[in-house]
Formats: C-alpha cells, structure tokens, sequence
C-alpha cells in the first residue's frame, strides 16, 4: 500500500504541492492527471525518495519513504519499478546493459538468470532480440518500451510510469496503453501513471486522481469523472479552454 | 535605481549559493571514496577519456607554446648582454613551472570539462540521473568520483608530455631563431634545474585536473532547462574553470614557491 499524507513541496518561491493526500491499495491501477507542470512527475518522484517533500508523509508499506538514508531507501526501491517520461535509458549503455544495471543492484539474479530475466522482460514488452542495440538507435516508443522492460525486470510490486504515452502517435499510444493494462493484469502489480492524455486514463485506468492548484481537485473512477460537474474538471475532460475564461 | 542596488547583492548570494551546493557535492564525493569496488572500472574507462585521448592537443599545443618561449628569448637577447645558451634554462623553467600545467589546464577545460558538463547535463536533463537513482545507484560515486580520480591520476602524466613537447619546442625553435646548438640549449636546461620546479608543475596539474573536473561535473549536475540548459551550463563550466585555474596558479605558487 502506497499511502501520501499531507504533502508539501515547493520550489524556490513556487509552491508545486501543497497538501496532497492518497492510499493506493494493492492492485490498483491508477491515473494521476493534471495539466502541465502542476507536479506530477514531482509527486511520483517523492515515492521512491528521489524528491523530499517540505513537510508530509510518503509510506511505501510499513517504510517512511522520506525519512530514510540512502541505503533503506534501496529495499523501497528494489519494489517499485519506474519508467520515466523518454525512456531515461543510459546513453553509453546497451539495451541489455541498461537492464543488467537494474538487475545488478536490485536482485540477487547470478550471471544466467540475469541474461534469461533481460530477454524475458524485452520479450514481454515486444522488444525481442534488441539486446545489443544502443538507445540513440531507438525511436521514441522503443526507448519507452526499453524502459518499460527496465522497470518490470526488477519485479517490482509497484510500477510507477511517468507520462507513458505522451507525445507518442496514436498507434503508439494504443499499444503502449494495452501494454500497461497487460502487464498489470499479468504481474500483480500496483500501476500508478501519470499523464495527461485522456485516452490513457479512460482506457488502463480504474481510478483517477486529478491534480489542480497543488491539492486533489478529484479522486474517484473514469465513469465517475465523466460525470463530475466541478468546472475544472470539466475543461481539463473536454479540453475547452474557454469554460474558465470568466474566472481568469 | 534599487535594481542597481540589488543585483550585485544577488550575485552575491547565488554565488556562495553555487558555492554551498558545490562544497556539499564535493562532500558526498569524497563519502562515495568507500564503495570503489563500484567505480574502479569506470576510472579506468575515464582515464581513457580524460587522459590517452587528450595527449595529441596536449603536445601540440605545448609544443608551440616552447618554441614561442624560445623565439621570445630570443628576441630579446637581441641586446647581446644575456649569452645565448641561457635560453635553455629560460625555456625550462617557463615550461616546467608554469606553461606545461597551465596550457594543459586551460586546454582541458575546453575538452574535457565541456564534455563533462556535456555529457552529465544531458544526463540529468534527460532524466537520467534520476533513472540511476531510482535503481539505488548512488549517482555522485557513479558519475562523478571516476572522472575526478581519473583526472587527478591522468593530468600530472599530461603535464609530463607537455614538459617533454615544450622543452623540445623551445630547443627546436632555438636551433633555427638564434643559432644554439642542442649541446648549448642543454647546457643552459642543465645549470638551472631544479628538480622541485618539474615536482611543482605536476602539482598544480593534479590540483588542474580535480578542480576543472569536478566544477564541470557540478556544473553538470545541477543544470536545468532541457538542451539550452546543457549549453550555458558548458559555457559557465568553461568560464569558472579558466578563472579558477588562474587563480589556483596564484594560490599554489604563494604556498609552494
Ligand atoms: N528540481 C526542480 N527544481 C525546481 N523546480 C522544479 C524542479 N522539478 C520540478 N520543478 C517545477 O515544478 C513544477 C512541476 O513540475 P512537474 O512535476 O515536472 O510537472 P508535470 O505535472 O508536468 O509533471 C514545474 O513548474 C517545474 O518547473
Ligand atoms: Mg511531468
């Protein structure tokens, strides 16, 4: 259980979050939405201590994500698998180093079960036979698949995905989306995404959490924000940007 | 007017700001020095980068800076006061105490210290740096411990090329400016060596070597903003490294000289 309380985070004299709190139970799938540079990715990195919050709770389990050394922090992560929003593959690394790395630091994989989990994991995400191929040899939906291998290789409880499939064309974005669902059903896995791409919400999610203003504007199912009447939640929905203009 | 006032005042601050943050980077730095199992190999590999890679500029540029040392002697023995086989040791000393080290830092700071604000930019432009952390990686002794370790093993062996290319540089151009045989060039090198002059030299290139590489690797670190963001924080790594050797020659020469 993933469960966030109170949250605050600001950046020099911005205030990105202020006071966000959540549970995410075992086996959910869910959606963070919110427009562009709200927070988001700010929010998902405080779950795996990558950002420390002003003030609040992160608990991952029975683990107080943002009081721990960087050392404790290694069991946190060894759970949760993260994709990041281009992939984040290292450049100077193969496909297959790049996943060997993760396996490396957080399993107790040896040298053969190493190499059967990279070929699984590429296979899963319908990457086969790219083992020896460099990221700036990939295009934008391959690095993100890499990625997606990358995350799942580690047999995460908890997969955190960082806009998987913004910027991604339509077909793209379909099968990255079935991919996601896939997996989830698959793995037993926690999901939690963030995006902004509708699409992605309405077809992998089962609950969504919007983010707006720093708080939680809206949590609750896809059927259920289709429906919600809070204007906000309405303009980001049918993407008219003309509903607030009075209150601007 | 107040904004006047005001922006040196804000220089200020977010100088010893940078400063505050580079210290702490240094500090963890040198934490990371325990878990070398993890960064050997990466030395080794960056040893590569840093140093073999750089000896063709190195000497080239050392070379000449010799030669011009020498066709200045040169030029002003003219007078006839001064016998000309002094133009070994003018050429030695200059080389040995400040040229090499000084030429080899500047040069490296635009190879090697753009590369490395480059290449960690990037990195953490592209989310990379946060992908190695997020699988436990500690990124100061993974990206950055290597490059400086290499750099202070690599810069004094670049400082001993240089010495080597300068000397001959200098001897070169004295044959063909001013007439002094090899047997008298040498003659001048000998009567006016100090060992401690060559030690010094290689001193200030591990000094060289540390300072540039772990500026850019800060600079590096904490850039922001995408691919501009890569670029003025090359630009500002070169700048700071070209001020801060200068003064390090400075400081170094006050304490051991
Ligand atoms: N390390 C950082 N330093 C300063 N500001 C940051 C940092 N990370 C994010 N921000 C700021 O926080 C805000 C939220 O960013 P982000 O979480 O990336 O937005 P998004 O919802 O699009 O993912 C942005 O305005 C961004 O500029
Ligand atoms: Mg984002």
């Amino acid at each position: 259980m993933i469960n966030v309380k109170e949250l605050y985070k600001s950046f020099e004299k911005k205030d990105v979050l202020k006071g966000i709190s959540f549970k995410i139970n075992h086996g959910e799938s869910v959606a963070i939405i919110g427009k562009s540079g709200i927070g988001k990715s700010v929010l998902l990195k405080h779950l795996i201590g990558l950002i420390q919050p002003d003030s609040g709770e992160v608990w991952v389990e029975e683990k107080l994500v943002n009081t721990l050394s960087f050392t404790q922090l290694q069991s946190v992560r060894a759970q949760c698998g993260m994709v990041f929003q281009f992939g984040a593959l290292f450049d100077s690394m193969s496909v297959e180093e790049n996943i060997g790395l993760a396996l490396s630091k957080l399993s107790e994989m040896n040298k053969e079960e190493v190499t059967q989990q990279i070929s699984k994991s590429l296979a899963e995400v319908g990457m086969e036979n790219s083992e020896k191929l460099m990221p700036s040899s990939l295009s934008g939906g391959m690095k993100k698949r890499v990625g997606i291998a990358r995350a799942i290789a580690i047999k995460p409880k908890y997969l955190l995905y960082d806009e998987p499939t913004t910027g991604l064309d339509p077909v793209m974005t379909d099968s990255i989306n079935r991919l996601i669902s896939k997996i989830h059903k698959q793995e037993d896995v926690t999901s939690i995404m963030v995006t902004h791409e509708l699409r992605t919400v309405f077809e992998v999610a089962e609950r969504v959490i919007m983010i707006h203003d720093g708080k939680i504007k809206f949590d609750g199912t896809p059927e259920q924000i289709k429906l919600s009447n809070d204007i906000v939640v309405q303009q980001f929905i049918s993407g008219n940007s003309t509903l607030l203009e009075t209150e601007a | 007017m107040l904004r006047i006032l005001i922006y040196p005042i804000h220089i200020f601050i977010h100088f010893f700001e940078g400063l505050a943050e580079y210290v702490l980077l240094m500090t963890k730095m040198f934490r990371s020095v325990k878990s070398w199992n993890l960064y050997l190999g990466f030395t080794a590999d960056q040893m590569v980068n840093i140093g073999a890679q750089s000896i063709p500029i190195v000497m080239l540029t050392s070379l000449f800076s010799g030669m011009v040392t020498s066709v200045q002697a040169a030029y002003q023995f003219e007078s006839g006061f001064v016998p000309t086989w002094f133009v070994g040791s003018i050429v030695g000393e200059s080389v040995l105490l400040e040229l090499a080290p000084m030429i080899t830092g500047l040069v490296m700071t635009g190879k090697i210290g753009a590369t490395i604000t480059a290449e960690i930019g990037t990195m953490r432009v592209t989310e990379q740096i946060d992908a190695l952390e997020s699988l436990s990686f500690d990124p100061v002794s993974f990206l950055i411990m290597p490059r400086v370790l290499a750099a202070a093993i690599m810069f004094p062996i670049l400082v001993i090329v240089a010495d080597f290319c300068g000397i001959l540089g200098g001897l070169f151009a004295a044959q063909h400016a001013m007439d002094v045989s090899a047997q008298e060039f040498i003659r001048g090198l000998r009567t006016w060596f100090r060992p401690w002059d060559a030690w010094f030299g290689l001193i200030k290139g591990i000094f060289f070597g540390i300072a540039i590489t772990s500026i850019a690797s800060y600079k590096g670190f904490t850039t922001e903003g995408g691919a501009e963001g890569v670029g003025k924080s090359t630009t500002s790594t070169v700048v700071i490294s070209c001020m801060v050797i200068v003064l390090l020659d400075y400081i170094l020469a006050e304490i051991f000289l």
